[in-house]
C-alpha cells in the first residue's frame, strides 16, 4: 500500500516537475533548436535563398537586404543617411538627395518598410520607407535596390506612423508622433491642448513613375499617432491609426500619457476624404518641404522646394474620421488578409480587442456613438469589438498573419511570439524569444495573400547571442518555421542598425528585373565621358571639371597638371565597362568627403579641394582585375597663383626617365 | 531596310549568357566534359564561339556602318585598343581583319566571356594581356558596325 502511494507521489512530483520544467522560459543561449531546422536555413553554395527580407535599419538609417531561410546579409542600401562605401550623399550627384527645408539632414532613423502592392498583393516594384526623425518619407527601386526618391513632411513632429500604404499603392501615410503646433509657432509647452495638433499626410504615388506628393493634409487633435494600416477587400477606402497619448500631457508621458482606460484607433475613410479635396473644403497653408529625386538617366539627384499643402480638418469636415476606443496605449494596428479585423495591441493591456469592420460600419449606420472628442464621433467599444485574445502575453505590440487565418503577435515584455486564430480568437501556440522582441513578420503577412511558411522576430535586446563585442553589440533576429502546428526556432541571425519593422517578398518576384548595368549610351549625366575620346580636363575660374574615364585597369586622365592651391576640382568619373559586378571606385588623398563607386556606365562626381601643394595620387579603390593595383594616377598641385599650364594624358610619357612604351 | 543584317544568326540556344550563375554543380560538370568536341570542332572553322557563323563582307566598304562602328568604337573599346599595332591594355587593332575571320572577330566582341573560356586563339590572347577582355554588351548589329570600321582600319575600300 505504501509503496503505491510512494509510487503516486513520485509520478506526482515527476509530472510537476515536468510541468514546471516545461513552463520555466529558457534563460540562456543554450536553447537548441529540434530536428532538422539546420537542413532547413542551409542554403547551397551557389543556391539562392527562397525570400528576400527587407529589414529597416532604424538609427542607422539604412536598409538591410537578407536572404531568407539562411539569414544572410545581402546588401545596405543607404536612404536617409550618407553612405562612404558607395558615396551616397557625399557624390555631388547624390547629396540633394539628403537635403530638407533644413537643409541637409545625413541622417535619420528609419523604422517601417511597405513593400508597393496591386489589389493588395505584393508586386516587387518599390521599397517606401519612413524617416522618424525629420519626418520625410522614401522610395527605394526594386529594380536597383537604391533610393530614387525622398519627400520631407511638413506639419509633423516625427514620422512614425507611416510608410503604411493602400491596397493598390494609391496612397501612403505619414502620421506624426509628436502633436507640435502648426506653423512653427513660438508657444508656452503648458499651452499644449490650445495650440497642438496632429497632423496624417496622405502621399499619391504615381502608379507609373511612383513619384510622390502630398494629396492633403488631415488634421486632428494634438495627440501621438503611433502605427497604422490600410484596409483592404472591403475595408479598402479606410485607414486605420492607433493614438496614444490621448490624455494631452506633455511631460513625463511615461506615466502621464498612460492615465486613461482606452486610447483610440482612429478610422479615416479617405474616400470621402476625396470627395471632401474634390468639393474644395481643404484650405491652403504654406509650408515648406524638400522633394527629392534620383534619376537613372541623368545619374543625378535634383531636390526641389515645395511651399504648399491642402489641409482637411477633421474636427470640421463629418462623416470621415471616427475613433474606436482601445485600451492602454495602442501600439500595433494590424489589418487582416480579409480586411474584416483590425487588431489594437494596447502595449499595457492584459488582452487584445480585435474589431470588426463590418461592425464598425453598422455602429457608423446606427450612431452608436458614445460621445464625441472635439466634435468627432467616439464608437462604442462594444458595438466596433469583434472580439478579445483573453491573457494573450504581456505588452503585444504587432500583428502578422499568415494564409490559414492564423495572426501571429509580438508580446515585448514577455518576449515570446503567440499564435491565434482571428475569427476563434483562440490561443494555438506560443514561442520564446531571445529577447525582448519588438516587429516581427512574416511574408507577406500585411498583404491580402501571405506567402506564411516563417515568422520573423526582430528582438530588441541581444545579450549573450552572439559572441561579445564590447558593450555594443549586433542586433538579434529568429527564424522560425511556421508550416506546422507548432512554430519552431530555426535560426538566429545577426541585423545591423536597429531593425523596427521589416517585410519579406519571393525572390521569384524580383531577381528577373534587377538591374545589371546602365548602358553607356542611354546615360545623360552632363558631366558624362562616353569614351576615352571624351575624357578631358577643363578649367572655369577656379573650378575644374576632370572628365574621367575608367576601365580595367586604368583612369583616363592619369596624369593631371596645372591646378593650383584653392581650386574646386570635380572629378566627373564615368565607368566605361558593360558588363554586370565590374564596378570601379575612386578615391583622392586628403579628400575631405569619402570615395565613390562608379557601376558599369555610370557617371559620378567627387570634389576635392587641395589645400596643399604637392603631388597627390588618386586610386580605383574597387579590385577589379589583375591590374587594380596599377588603375592609379597623379595630380600636380601647385601654389596659389602660379601658372603651370593645364596638361592632362594617360599613357603618353612625355620624357626620357620613364619606362612605359619601351 | 537598311537594317537587314547581311549574315546569318544560327545557333541562338547554343550561346547562353553568362548572367545566371550555375545552380546545379551536376549540371556544369556535364557541360564541362560536354564541350572540348565543340570547341575542337569550331577552333577547326577559325569563326570562334557564339551566334555568329557567317557573315558575309561587301566591297566596296558600307560608309554608314563604318560611320556607327567608329562611334561604338569610342565609346566602349578605344580605352584599351589601339588602331595601330601598339599592344595597349588589349592588342592593336592594325591587322586584325587578316589575322582572324570575321565571324570570329564579332564572336569575340558579343560572346567575350564564352570565348575566353573556350576559344584555343582567344585564351592565347588572355594569357599574353593577362586582362580579361570586357564584356562591353555590344549588339550583334554594333559588331557587325564595328567589323567594317576595323576593315576600313586596316586598308581596305
Amino acid at each position: 500500500m505504501k509503496t503505491t502511494i510512494d509510487r503516486i507521489t513520485i509520478a506526482l512530483l515527476a509530472t510537476l516537475m515536468a510541468v514546471a520544467f516545461y513552463q520555466c522560459k529558457p534563460k540562456g543561449p543554450a536553447e537548441v533548436t529540434i530536428g532538422d531546422a539546420a537542413a532547413q536555413v542551409y542554403v547551397a553554395p551557389g543556391k539562392y535563398d527562397e525570400f528576400y527580407n527587407i529589414v529597416s535599419g532604424g538609427f542607422n538609417g539604412q536598409i538591410g537586404v537578407y536572404g531568407i531561410p539562411s539569414g544572410r546579409l545581402f546588401r545596405i542600401i543607404p536612404v536617409f543617411s550618407l553612405s562612404p562605401e558607395s558615396g551616397y550623399g557625399f557624390s555631388e550627384e547624390t547629396k540633394p538627395m539628403l537635403n530638407t527645408s533644413k537643409g541637409e539632414v545625413p541622417w535619420d532613423d528609419l523604422h517601417h518598410i511597405a513593400l508597393s502592392t496591386t489589389k493588395g498583393e505584393h508586386d516587387g516594384r518599390w521599397i517606401f520607407a519612413n524617416g522618424n526623425n525629420t519626418p520625410r518619407v522614401a522610395r527605394v527601386s526594386f529594380k536597383s535596390f537604391r533610393t530614387e526618391e525622398i519627400l520631407e513632411i511638413p506639419n509633423s513632429g516625427g514620422n512614425h506612423s507611416s510608410p503604411f500604404i493602400t491596397e493598390n499603392t494609391e496612397y501612403l501615410v505619414a502620421g506624426t508622433r509628436f502633436s507640435v503646433p502648426m506653423g512653427n509657432k513660438d508657444v508656452p509647452i503648458n499651452s499644449y491642448k490650445e495650440n497642438f495638433k496632429g497632423s496624417i499626410s496622405f502621399v499619391k504615388v504615381d502608379p507609373q513613375t511612383g513619384h510622390m506628393s502630398i494629396a492633403f493634409q488631415l488634421r486632428t487633435p494634438g495627440f501621438n499617432f503611433d502605427l497604422s494600416r490600410a484596409g483592404k477587400g472591403p475595408s479598402h477606402g479606410w485607414f486605420f491609426f492607433s493614438c496614444y497619448n490621448t490624455e494631452q500631457a506633455y511631460t513625463l508621458l511615461e506615466v502621464n500619457a498612460s492615465q486613461k482606460d482606452k486610447d483610440f484607433i482612429m478610422a479615416v475613410n479617405w474616400k470621402k476624404a476625396e470627395e471632401y479635396l474634390a468639393q474644395g473644403k481643404g484650405r491652403i497653408e504654406k509650408v515648406k518641404y524638400a522633394h527629392n529625386i534620383y534619376s537613372e538617366k541623368t545619374h543625378s539627384a535634383t531636390s526641389t522646394m515645395e511651399t504648399e499643402v491642402t489641409v482637411l480638418d477633421i474636427e470640421q469636415l463629418p462623416d470621415m474620421v471616427y475613433f474606436i476606443p482601445c485600451p492602454k496605449s495602442p501600439h500595433g494596428c494590424d489589418v487582416d488578409p480579409t480586411g474584416e479585423y483590425i487588431v489594437g495591441s494596447g502595449k499595457l493591456a492584459a488582452m487584445m480587442p480585435v474589431f470588426s469592420f463590418s461592425k464598425i460600419q453598422n455602429a457608423i449606420a446606427k450612431k452608436e456613438f458614445e460621445g464625441d472628442f472635439n466634435g468627432v464621433p467616439v464608437i462604442k467599444y462594444e458595438s466596433a469589438l469583434h472580439g478579445e485574445v483573453k491573457k494573450p502575453g504581456l505588452g503585444p505590440l504587432h500583428t502578422e498573419f499568415d494564409e490559414k487565418g492564423n495572426a501571429y503577435t509580438s508580446f515585448f515584455v514577455s518576449s515570446e511570439i503567440v499564435k491565434w486564430n482571428v475569427k476563434t480568437l483562440e490561443i494555438l501556440d506560443r514561442v520564446p524569444t531571445y529577447y525582448s522582441i519588438g516587429h516581427l513578420s512574416v511574408p507577406g503577412g500585411p498583404t491580402s495573400k501571405p506567402h506564411g511558411k516563417y515568422v520573423i522576430a526582430y528582438n530588441k535586446i541581444t545579450k549573450d547571442r552572439y559572441l561579445p563585442t564590447g558593450p555594443e553589440l549586433t542586433q538579434s533576429a529568429q527564424l522560425y518555421d511556421i508550416s506546422g502546428e507548432k512554430m519552431k526556432l530555426l535560426l538566429d541571425f545577426p541585423t545591423t542598425g536597429e531593425p523596427h519593422y521589416a517585410e519579406a517578398i519571393p525572390a521569384s518576384m524580383i531577381t528577373a528585373n534587377s538591374t545589371k548595368i546602365y548602358k553607356i549610351e542611354e546615360n545623360e549625366n552632363p558631366f558624362a565621358a562616353k569614351g576615352e575620346a571624351q575624357a578631358r580636363v577643363e578649367r572655369k575660374g577656379n573650378q575644374v571639371h576632370v572628365y574621367m574615364t575608367a576601365i580595367r585597369s586604368h583612369l583616363t586622365p592619369d596624369n593631371i597638371e596645372g591646378v593650383n592651391v584653392g581650386d574646386e576640382i570635380y572629378f566627373h568619373v564615368t565607368n566605361l565597362e558593360q558588363d554586370w559586378d565590374v564596378p570601379h571606385g575612386f578615391a583622392i588623398k586628403g579628400a575631405t568627403n569619402a570615395e565613390i563607386l562608379i557601376m558599369p556606365g555610370e557617371t559620378q562626381t567627387l570634389k576635392y579641394k587641395p589645400t596643399e601643394v604637392g603631388v597627390v595620387p588618386f586610386y580605383c579603390t574597387d579590385f577589379c582585375s589583375a591590374l587594380h593595383q596599377e588603375m592609379s594616377g597623379y595630380l600636380r598641385v601647385s601654389a596659389a597663383g602660379v601658372k603651370t599650364p593645364l596638361k592632362f594624358s594617360t599613357g603618353v610619357p612625355d620624357d626620357a626617365t620613364s619606362g612605359a612604351g619601351k | 531596310m537598311k537594317k537587314i543584317i547581311p549574315f546569318l544568326v544560327l545557333g541562338m540556344l547554343a550561346a547562353c549568357a553568362p548572367d545566371k550563375p550555375k545552380q546545379d554543380t551536376e549540371e556544369y560538370a556535364q557541360e564541362e566534359t560536354s564541350k572540348p568536341n565543340a570547341v575542337a570542332e569550331n577552333a577547326m572553322t577559325g569563326k570562334g564561339l557564339g551566334q555568329v557563323t557567317h557573315v558575309t563582307l561587301n566591297t566596296p566598304l558600307e560608309g554608314e556602318r563604318i560611320g556607327r562602328g567608329k562611334a561604338v568604337y569610342e565609346m566602349k573599346c578605344q580605352a584599351c585598343h589601339k588602331l595601330n599595332d601598339q599592344r595597349v591594355v588589349g592588342p592593336g587593332w592594325s591587322g586584325v581583319t587578316k589575322r582572324r575571320t570575321p565571324e570570329w572577330i564579332m564572336n569575340m566582341v558579343t560572346n567575350t566571356d564564352m570565348m575566353l573560356d573556350k576559344d584555343p586563339e582567344a585564351q592565347k590572347l588572355l594569357e599574353l594581356c593577362l586582362t580579361r577582355m570586357p564584356n562591353q554588351n555590344v549588339s550583334i548589329g554594333d559588331a557587325r558596325d564595328i567589323l567594317e570600321f576595323m576593315r576600313q582600319n586596316d586598308g581596305e575600300k
